[in-house]
């Protein structure tokens, strides 16, 4: 538990719209300078808000992708066609803008290297992006820890991060991607859902009792979750973060 | 000036009461999930509900004796710190009134557990005066393991994670004790109307 955590406001502060970068076609980073960030840790979000002219406004919670680094700060943003605030941040958002925001959010589903190994990640689509922090977290502090990501894409071009994943990989790192609409030609990966028999071929093994991080739309998390349970691992070594199919 | 999103012209709904809507919150038709760990699996035949911590006589009930007890049906708005609110969610369950009309207690506080270790703490006069029961009917339908089953607190006038899923029971303290989401960042009280979501706020 992380109750020691000084009782600070999270005020709204602005960032700076420094780049945007096109993760997959319905994928976008949004590279932020804000000047008063206080920091974070991997696994956290924040908060957004959007105001229109006349008064109007809208929140959003986005999953932090970047290692805690100075002021920068990175959101990984899907785009939802029915969303009201995510289309806005993919399509309308600019280099130059300002963004309004609070954070860092949550001190539950956070990996540091101090919490240790081994660690298994299990992500579905751009539930990726947390899990992100914590991999860049882990290669920024040098960490060997044996970490692992099980990542479900529905294929190969919709893989978040697919390639700076594969070049981590190594040094204690293990990716795996499962594929599960279309895969390209020659893939010899998975390419079903995640179910219990991959999650125990990739494992760490429940009996090395590895802290497991869960993030995707709620079905995925909640069937990770149970077949995590399944295999023996402790539910309460098992995090999850879920999101629900509204909420963009 | 005050600040404007350059070329956002949001979504205002035309179907939602807009005094039924907190501020930052959006409504939703669906029902989202929002659990920090996996969904636990109680069976009935080992399910109790208690009351106990600073009271005159422990209160238990297994789930056949919980369910003869004098239910209501309640239908009101929700609002989750994720910022969903829903309106007009309906429930059937037991209101916490019933269950304290025999206890003596001079807490102030209680703090609801549930299967799988979640915790969260409320005042005791949030929780008596028809403002909260444990439901476990949905729409009519017994309450999903996904959704809190087979009991959950119900308590809409706090944001959603005050309302503890799979709860076992209520302890009564003296002291405040934050639970789980409030030893993590968020508000110890949690009023929606009051945007209360973090520590602070």
């Amino acid at each position: 538990m992380e109750g020691a955590a000084l009782l600070g406001r999270l005020t709204w502060q602005f960032g700076d719209v420094v780049d945007l970068v096109e993760e997959t076609a319905h994928v976008k980073t949004l590279v932020l300078d804000v000047p008063a960030w206080p920091g974070h840790r991997a696994g956290q979000h924040v908060d957004v808000r959007l105001t229109a002219e006349d008064g109007y406004q809208a929140e959003r919670s986005y999953s932090i992708a970047s290692a805690p680094s100075g002021t920068g700060l990175e959101l990984t943003v899907e785009r939802l066609d029915d969303g009201e605030v995510s289309p806005y941040l993919t399509d309308e958002l600019r280099p130059g803008d300002k963004l309004e925001l609070r954070g860092p959010v949550g001190g539950y589903f956070v990996w540091e290297p101090s919490v240790g190994g081994p660690v298994l990640l299990v992500g579905g689509g751009s539930g990726a992006v947390p899990l992100m922090a914590m991999i860049r977290e882990r290669a920024a502090a040098g960490s060997d820890v044996d970490m692992r990501l099980l990542l479900s894409s529905r294929g190969w071009e919709e893989i978040v991060y697919r390639d700076e994943l594969a070049r981590l990989t190594g040094d204690g790192l293990v990716v795996v991607h499962t594929l599960t609409r279309s895969q390209p030609d020659g893939w010899s990966g998975y390419a079903r859902r995640v179910d219990s028999e991959m999650l125990a071929e990739v494992g760490p093994a429940a009996k090395d009792q590895p802290h497991v991080y869960v993030c995707g739309p709620t079905p995925f998390v909640e069937a990770v979750a149970n077949a995590l349970v399944g295999v023996g691992h402790e539910p309460h070594e098992i995090k999850t973060e879920r999101f629900g199919p509204t909420g963009g | 000036m005050s600040f404007v999103s350059r070329g956002f012209q949001g979504r205002r709904r035309q179907d939602a009461d807009p005094s039924r809507v907190p501020p930052g919150q959006y409504v939703t038709p669906d029902y989202p999930v929002l659990s920090a760990g996996p969904t636990p699996h109680t069976a009935l035949e080992t399910w109790d509900f208690s009351i106990g911590g600073e009271i005159d006589d422990l209160q238990r009930w297994s789930w056949e004796e919980f369910r003869a007890l004098p239910s209501e049906e309640v239908t009101v708005d929700i609002h989750c710190v994720t910022k969903w609110s829903k309106l007009d969610t309906s429930w059937r369950g037991v209101s916490i009134d019933t269950l304290l009309e025999n206890a003596q207690t001079s807490a102030e506080y209680v703090v609801q557990y549930s299967d799988g270790g979640y915790t969260t703490n409320v005042p005791l006069a949030d929780v008596t005066g028809g403002k909260a029961w444990i439901v476990y009917e949905y729409d009519g339908e017994p309450l999903e393991a996904e959704h809190g089953g087979p009991a959950r607190m119900l308590l809409p006038h706090l944001y959603f994670w005050k309302s503890a899923k799979w709860i076992r029971g209520l302890r009564l303290q003296s002291e405040d004790e934050p639970g789980f989401w409030e030893t993590n960042g968020y508000n110890n009280y949690g009023d929606p109307w009051k945007e209360q979501r973090y520590w602070g706020d």
